[in-house]
């Protein structure tokens, strides 16, 4: 029932948007603003993209809760396997495309895959024009998450650890990460892209 | 790691070139088209009399049928290869070529002869056609999985089928080169049949080998 109520509030949310004259409307709309974030990041970005990042887990976190207020430890980790892959997948996001549709696919894909793994049925299989549910609140709250992705890190093989460890932990330039590990750019860069999607497939493994 | 460090170690490093979805799909179906067309070639060969058959309008229809599910397969893969895009218009875009192959070839079984009509349902092959059919698209449905794998589709069961629907159409297209059956009716039922058993193969797969 609380599922159910939930979105007609969140319809009723919608239609009530609808009304607000553009002038009253101080905060763009969410999805407008992490679409802008999101393509800005895509074009290189980076404080952009972060902040895409950044917003997107605030909103992953309270559509998280809300669905699994039974297993409330679970929480941060499915939000982080999220992230992950939201960043593995983003080049699959379709400028043309509704920002919180292809977003809440993801979440949906995480907490089903999630639920299955742990034997549970989903119970939200909304068909998909209630995704823009994803947008209706937000959790700054980060909750402590259960799994290490550091240690998950370290039993990654070298040639994609080492280049995440300078790359994308210390922030060096690919160039530099290059010429410190004795690798080419593109192996570099390869071994970040390929690094990240196996902790991502680790992840599930772990839970 | 918190979930500040996280994005922190996803947001660094500027952004890492991927392969466009267009590409890669393209890469796939390229290759598996080639794939069957070689299997094809070097296991059966081209039928002797091709250059007589393309005079036929028969001929024709039997490469547009698989030809346009092949088309049909390649949007459903793209759809489904990306989260939450829209699937509405899907299932009309699959059934029509499969409606209209059925009614030609149920107007060519109604306007024959009572003692014909076996044979333009059978014809000589209909044993062996829908096997073939499914061994040829066996390339072609792991290089359409190979690229589902590298994007992220949400459904995997359909995305799988579509995987080898495409394959299974690109299979067909490559037999019809060999294929020496010339009636709408056999193409409408052991075609179709042929094309069916890559799909659901791989949605079968798909739902094991899709996950992410």
């Amino acid at each position: 029932m609380a599922v159910i109520s939930q979105g007609v509030a969140g319809r009723l949310h919608e239609a009530a948007e609808e009304f607000v004259s553009p002038a009253c409307n101080r905060a763009p709309r969410p999805n407008e603003h992490l679409r802008e974030l999101l393509l800005r990041g895509l074009g290189g970005e980076a404080p952009a993209y972060h902040g895409f990042l950044r917003e997107l887990g605030a909103y992953l976190r309270a559509f998280v809760r809300r669905r699994l207020a039974s297993m409330p430890d679970e929480v941060e980790d499915i939000v982080q396997e999220t992230l992950l892959a939201v960043h593995n997948q983003r080049h699959t996001y379709d400028a043309a495309q509704p920002l919180v549709a292809w977003a809440s696919a993801i979440a949906k894909y995480k907490l089903t895959d999630f639920l299955r793994r742990h034997g549970r049925r989903a119970r939200f299989t909304e068909p998909l024009d209630e995704a823009a549910e994803l947008l209706h609140a937000t959790d700054e709250r980060a909750g402590e998450a259960r799994r290490d992705i550091a240690r998950l890190l370290q039993t990654l093989p070298e040639r994609q650890r080492l280049p995440i460890m300078h790359v994308k932990l210390e922030g060096l330039s690919v160039s530099e990460a290059a010429r410190l590990t004795g690798l080419s750019e593109s192996a570099v860069k390869v071994g970040v892209h390929r690094g990240l999607k196996r902790l991502a497939a680790k992840l599930r493994q772990r839970t | 790691m918190r979930t500040d460090e996280l994005i922190d170690l996803l947001t660094r490093g500027g952004g890492v070139p991927q392969e466009a979805p267009a590409r890669r799909h393209g890469l796939a179906v390229a290759s598996a088209a080639l794939a069957s067309a070689l299997l094809m070639a070097f296991t059966l060969g081209v039928r002797a009399d091709l250059a007589a058959a393309a005079q036929l309008p028969m001929f024709w229809l039997k490469l547009a049928y698989p030809g346009v599910l092949a088309w049909a397969g390649i949007v459903a893969m793209m759809r489904l290869s990306r989260p939450g895009a829209r699937l509405a218009g899907l299932p009309g875009l699959l059934a029509l070529p499969v409606l209209a192959v059925w009614l030609i070839a149920g107007a060519a079984l109604v306007h024959a002869e009572p003692a014909s009509r076996p044979a333009l349902l059978f014809g000589q092959s209909w044993q062996s056609c829908p096997f073939i059919i499914a061994a040829l698209s066996a390339p072609a449905l792991f290089a359409a999985l190979w690229a589902l794998k590298g994007l992220a589709p949400t459904r995997l069961a359909l995305a799988g089928a579509a995987a080898g629907l495409l394959s299974g159409a690109l299979g067909a297209l490559a037999y019809a080169l060999h294929c020496p059956e010339l009636a709408a009716p056999f193409l409408a039922l052991w075609y179709s049949l042929g094309m069916l058993m890559p799909a659901a193969a791989g949605a079968l797969l798909g739902r094991v080998l899709l996950r992410w």
